[in-house]
């Protein structure tokens, strides 16, 4: 009687389990499906080094490179931002918080990730924007500043909640060791401690990236839009995820904007399926060279 | 086992009642209408349902947004009973619809202007058409140039793919390419609170989505107002669409035919925009 219960419980949790499985293989064959058709009639080499999206005149003009590079502007701009803040509050908690400090600063982080993206957007353009365009003294606030500063600020709790875990886990027999052999506190931290959680934190960092390169509501709101080659991080650019929120409603089902708009989001699955292999394989790599058993 | 037994059954039922729940009220409701598309035409249906189902209680209409592309493909794939657009149907998708034994029918329920706006600041009083396209395509950047009082022009424009882009860039652009470094923006509203932000800013937005925070300027020394509009006069002015598969019958004919009625008209003005009458 129990194993007729615990196998329906087992084949019920599997199939939960691969259920997500099923989820992306439906996607990912989606996606290559209705992107592919932009590649094969419009050219690779023309699609991705093209300079002009002007995807609805005739003839249409398919090029991705502004979009593809306002996606990597705003990526990095955020970095710049998310990681100090981001795997410094990391450190404040692990190192120097009293458990009073840590017991309110840390759910208050991560307190951050729960806000919607549109109200980060609405934000951005409704308070950073106009404060930014003033104080710089630029034409317009809805720059790809803006949104890497927003961009940045949403992915701190990923990357503060994922490097504080693997500052935690660092062994405290290291630490002890490092103490023992004479080293201050800033020796070890810098010496043992970080090296140590090297991997974790570079994880952090990855999967950082990986939230910036795919939010959209946020850019939609704060980028501007306008498709340019970036050539300063004061003018508006128009990332990937914009352009597709922006035109999908209203283009033709089966056109090729339609398929056009698939290849962005095509090469936008790629790019974050790159950082998360990349970011396996550094947290692997470090498990090993430590050889901790996590 | 027992125990197993009865909570599954007490699951079925829940689930069996959920469903004639469902089923019940759908079916005393009557007939739903579907209707989908433009975010332009968005406020009429969504005025015009809401009073339309308080006169029939029976009728029940679902509105919602997407976009003109999103309502057209509605009406060719049966998903919807009416398609919002802000533009008329275009070749393919008409190529579509006969594919598959649907023949769209257009019904005109309003008319819109497209407000040319600029930040209350701005000393600019008038625009000739040629200086709107000249601005838009690229030609000239700072309000020096077309009797402002100098600095950059930020050139506000909408995603291509909206119905609102389309009609501007046929009637004002002559179908030239919108310059490359104008910022989109998704929606009328985000084109009006930008240029109400940005005092270097010029954009265009549908005459319902004009208020004190921007100013509209006349083209060619014609106001955009309801009058210049219905006439002709004002260049930048289109019909918004409903949809249909075919003849309307049943409940989405009466609806249609409230639209149109001067009580519809009337809701039509209230939302903004420019009545038939």
């Amino acid at each position: 009687m129990m194993r007729i219960k615990e196998t329906i419980y087992k084949w019920i949790f599997t199939i939960l389990a691969f259920s997500s499985l099923f989820f992306l293989v439906g996607i990912t064959i989606t996606l290559f499906k209705e992107g592919l058709p932009l590649f094969t009639e419009a050219g690779v080499f023309k699609t991705i080094f093209g300079r002009a999206w002007y995807p609805t005149y005739e003839p249409p003009e398919f090029g991705m490179l502004p979009l593809i590079l306002a996606s990597v502007w705003v990526t990095f701009g955020a970095l710049a931002v998310c990681v100090p803040l981001g795997v410094g509050s990391a450190l404040f908690l692990n190192e120097l918080a009293s458990h009073h400090q840590r017991a309110i600063l840390k759910p208050l982080i991560e307190l951050l990730a729960s806000i919607p993206s549109i109200v980060y957007g609405f934000f951005g353009m409704v308070v950073v924007a106009p404060f930014l365009q003033k104080l710089l003294n630029i034409p317009v606030g809805l720059t790809a500043f803006t949104a890497s500063l927003i961009l940045g600020i949403m992915a701190v709790p990923t990357v503060c909640s994922i490097a504080e875990d693997a500052l935690s886990y660092v062994p405290k027999s290291f630490r002890e060791a490092s103490l023992a052999l004479g080293a201050n506190r800033w020796q070890t931290l810098i010496k043992v401690i970080i090296p140590a959680a090297g991997s974790g934190i570079s994880t952090a960092i990855i999967l950082g990236m990986s939230r910036a390169v795919g939010e959209t509501m946020t850019v939609l709101m704060v980028a501007g839009g306008a498709a340019m080659i970036p050539t300063s991080f004061f003018k508006p650019v128009r990332p990937m995820t914009a352009t597709i929120a922006a035109e999908m409603g209203e283009t033709v089902m089966g056109s090729l904007h339609y398929h056009a708009l698939f290849a962005i989001g095509l090469l936008l699955f790629l790019i974050t399926l790159l950082f998360n292999i990349i970011a396996e394989i550094v947290s692997r790599r470090y498990r090993l060279k430590l050889g901790l058993s996590r | 086992m027992k125990h197993l037994r009865s909570k599954i059954l007490a699951l079925l039922v829940a689930v069996s009642l959920i469903g004639a729940f469902v089923v019940a009220t759908d079916a005393l409701a009557g007939k739903t209408i579907t209707i989908k598309g433009s975010t332009t035409v968005l406020p009429i249906a969504q005025v015009c349902a809401e009073e339309y189902m308080r006169k029939n209680p029976s009728a029940y209409i679902s509105v919602q947004g997407g976009g003109s592309g999103v309502g057209i493909a509605g009406i060719v794939d049966g998903t919807c009973d009416i398609g919002d657009a802000s533009r008329p149907i275009k070749d393919k998708e008409l190529e579509q619809a006969v594919s598959r034994g649907v023949s769209p029918k257009a019904h005109v329920v309003a008319m819109d202007g497209i407000a040319v706006v600029v930040h209350p600041s701005n000393s600019v009083s008038a625009f000739t058409k040629q200086q709107i396209k000249d601005i838009y395509t690229g030609k000239v950047s700072n309000w020096s140039e077309v009797g402002g009082s100098g600095g950059e022009i930020v050139v506000i424009s909408r995603d291509s793919a909206s119905g609102t882009f389309e009609a501007f860039n046929g009637l004002a652009l002559d179908k030239e390419k919108v310059r490359p470094d104008a910022l989109l923006e998704a929606s009328n509203q985000a084109v009006a609170g930008t240029v109400a932000k940005t005092p270097g800013a010029i954009g265009y937005i549908g005459l319902g989505y004009v208020t004190y925070q921007v100013k509209a300027i006349p083209v060619n020394g014609i106001e955009c107002t309801k009058e210049t509009v219905l006439s002709g006069k004002y260049p930048f002015a289109r019909p918004l669409f409903m949809y249909t598969n075919g003849k309307p019958t049943g409940e989405v004919e009466g609806f249609l035919n409230f639209v149109l009625s001067d009580s519809g008209q009337d809701l039509v003005e209230d939302a903004g925009f420019v009545g038939l009458q």
